[in-house]
């Protein structure tokens, strides 16, 4: 099955990213707010923005897919129809997130940096949502969660798909 | 009947168990009865048990009740909640619970008050008092008050905030910056997320003075990704202050500009490190400089560069407000002010605690913060962060101090507290420091991108059993060598909670086992 493209997300444009590339290009230091803002209308940084940018900024092609590269929030594959992202840092964990993160895993059944078959949710581990007082933390879409056991997981889970669908 | 004011948190923290729900409740259930409700989001008063934590305005103050959930918000409305009537989750009045009376709240003054976008909250409450000031001092004296405060740097590093201001002022450029660090990666905090959620207009103001002190007048806000509230609200505050011409070209008015700029990173813990952030904001991979040149003298973009924390940032706003003096009243010995601990991890009453220097930590954890919150004895204490040393119930004592802490070879870096009770595994947290380094550094330098790998598997076999004496041996020497060999602290000070494990709790590794992983 084709993991879909999530509603909010486009498909590839150059144009429409060299107009992006063209709102930045004034800034000190362009190339973080660009690709922060390539991922965001196209939900990935698509192997043809790196010529793209490089050119504009007149940068090398290394040094954008090195940038890229770095920073784990930037993917080059499409994601999930929804990003949950489990938290699994230090006060997380005096409050069972390992146990939490097992259990993200097997319900899913992907590994951290996975998509499950259904392209509707890709698990992510982080480090540190700042929900340190209601730990355990979970993201899903940006949005913080705070208390989360194994069955409000599966709750979150099912609300996701729920959305997507 | 004029309507009644109902405050419910707009936080991120309050927001992840439920108040956005319990807001829409409030105005739905209030018009299904007939009364007018005047709703305000305001920042979390940072007591993260009570959240969602709703209050109701009264002639005598603010009624607090919590927790609240959606569910029974019609109930409460029946029961009188508009009018301040008792209930069984009724906290009385707000300013009286006794987590809140107990602080000296500065920094905090306005979050959980106000409305955080509000100009009018903001100049009601103080707002502006310190800017003012600094329009009618010379960069000298601004610089002056600062150092005078006794301010040292909140992001971990404890550095005199003055001493940074007074080399960027005198270094001489017709370029300079100001960015404030709000990678606010640590484990165990989140006073910055907090602060820009619920009081954005102060550390935008301590920017602003920022500049003035030094002579900048283009400033940059470095949030993590991973608090997109925070980002969101922050942006939102620089629209505002650019309507109402705080920022811009004239500043209040004066001959003096400011613009600022908001940048969100993309999650790499390193990026909180200050200059794999100024690598991060020029659009390069964030790897760490090696210093000198320090980034007041050479920094964002090779120029002169202020790098301070949120925390730090907001507190001269303060400094400014009420003097130097009243600030270095504050504290003990070289630790001036206060600090804003945040309570996390397993503990019962969890959040934002600000006051003076100097109280014990086991006065934080036991007393304001209950101890655990499933009930068990408390056995560690990581402080500061994941590169805090772990502290057993024995260092109770400790006062919140930066030497005290030092001294014992911990820290209090930016002042957060995770609480682990007696079930917790210390030799996997020791494991878990190395592997975190491991994850997250640069790669710049050899003993923290080889020596967290090499870490992790010396900790895998003393777990194990195998040659435990040779390998808790090799440990010891990984550990300085990657204190000695780092450029920068991280890979300086992952073996800080590795050795305070080896230090305080031997015997997690003395069992036998194969590791979980």
């Amino acid at each position: 099955m084709v993991s879909k493209t999530t509603s909010s997300h486009v498909p590839w444009s150059e144009e429409r990213a060299l107009a992006l590339v063209e709102r930045h290009r004034e800034e000190r230091g362009p190339l973080m707010p660009i690709l922060r803002e390539l991922q965001e209308v196209f939900g990935h940084i698509d192997p043809r923005a790196v010529d793209v940018v490089a050119e504009a900024l007149n940068l090398s092609k290394a040094e954008v897919y090195g940038v890229i590269t770095f920073y784990k929030d930037f993917r080059s594959e499409p994601p999930g129809a929804s990003l949950i992202q489990v938290c699994r840092a230090e006060a997380c964990q005096s409050m069972g997130a390992e146990r939490l993160a097992r259990h993200a895993r097997e319900h899913l059944g992907v590994e951290f940096g996975g998509t499950t078959p259904d392209g509707a949710i890709t698990l992510e581990q982080v480090f540190c949502l700042g929900n340190c007082a209601l730990s355990p933390a979970v993201m899903v879409d940006g949005r913080l969660k705070g208390r989360v056991d194994e069955a409000r997981f599966d709750e979150l889970v099912a609300d996701a798909r729920g959305q997507a669908t | 009947m004029e309507p009644a004011v109902v405050y419910v948190p707009r936080d991120a923290a309050a927001r992840s168990v439920g108040a956005d729900e319990v807001a829409d409740a409030v105005v739905r259930e209030a018009a299904a009865r007939g009364r007018d409700v005047r709703l305000v989001r305001n920042g979390s008063r940072g007591m993260f048990w009570l959240e969602p934590l709703v209050e109701v305005s009264t002639s005598n103050g603010r009624v607090a009740y919590g927790p609240v959930d959606a569910g029974s918000v019609g109930d409460l409305i029946d029961a009188g909640m508009l009018d301040a009537a008792p209930h069984r989750l009724c906290l009385g009045p707000t300013e009286e619970i006794s987590f809140l009376r107990r602080q000296t709240r500065l920094t905090f003054a306005r979050v959980g008050i106000t409305d955080p976008l509000s100009v009018e909250d903001y100049e009601a409450n103080g707002g502006l008092v310190g800017l003012r000031r600094a329009l009618e001092m010379m960069p000298e004296e601004i610089v002056t008050a600062v150092t005078d405060s006794g301010l040292r740097g909140r992001g971990g590093a404890g550095f005199p905030t003055g001493i940074k201001w007074r080399t960027a002022l005198n270094a001489p450029s017709d370029l300079k910056f100001i960015a404030c660090n709000a990678d606010e990666g640590d484990s165990g905090t989140f006073a910055d997320r907090m602060l820009m959620e619920g009081d954005p207009f102060l550390l935008l103001e301590g920017m602003v003075i920022a500049g003035l002190a030094v002579g900048a007048v283009e400033g940059y806000v470095y949030i993590r990704s991973e608090y997109p509230d925070a980002a969101t609200t922050m942006a939102a505050a620089i629209d505002i202050a650019y309507l109402n011409g705080w920022l811009g070209p004239s500043v209040l008015g004066s001959d003096r500009a400011f613009d600022l700029y908001l940048r969100v990173g993309a999650g790499a813990y390193i990026c909180g490190e200050e200059t794999a952030m100024l690598e991060s904001l020029e659009g390069r991979r964030g790897v760490i400089r090696a210093k000198p040149p320090l980034p007041a003298i050479e920094g964002l973009f090779g120029k002169p560069t202020v790098v301070n924390n949120v925390l730090s940032l907001a507190a001269v706003t303060t400094i400014l407000a009420k003097g130097a003096e009243a600030y270095h009243e504050l504290g003990v010995e070289r630790s001036r002010g206060t600090q804003v601990f945040q309570l996390a991890g397993n503990i019962k009453h969890g959040g934002i605690f600000e006051t003076a220097f100097g109280l014990t930590l086991g006065e934080l954890v036991e007393e304001v913060g209950g101890g655990t919150a499933t009930g068990r004895p408390v056995r560690a204490v990581q402080v500061g962060g994941p590169l805090g040393a772990y502290v057993p119930t024995s260092r109770f004592d400790l006062p919140m101090d930066y030497e005290a802490f030092a001294a014992v070879g911990a820290m209090i870096g930016h002042g957060g507290i995770v609480v682990f009770d007696d079930t917790v595994d210390m030799s996997l947290q020791a494991r878990f420091a190395m592997e975190f380094c491991a994850e997250e550094s640069c790669g710049k330098c050899t003993p923290c991108r080889v020596g967290a790998v090499r870490g992790v598997e010396v900790i895998d076999r003393i777990i194990a059993g195998e040659n435990r004496e040779a390998n808790l041996e090799l440990l010891e020497d990984l550990c300085e060598t990657m204190i000695d060999g780092s450029l920068c602290a991280m890979g300086g000070l992952t073996p800080m909670p590795v050795r305070s494990v080896l230090e305080y709790f031997p015997e997690d590794f003395e069992r036998s086992r194969s590791v979980p992983l």
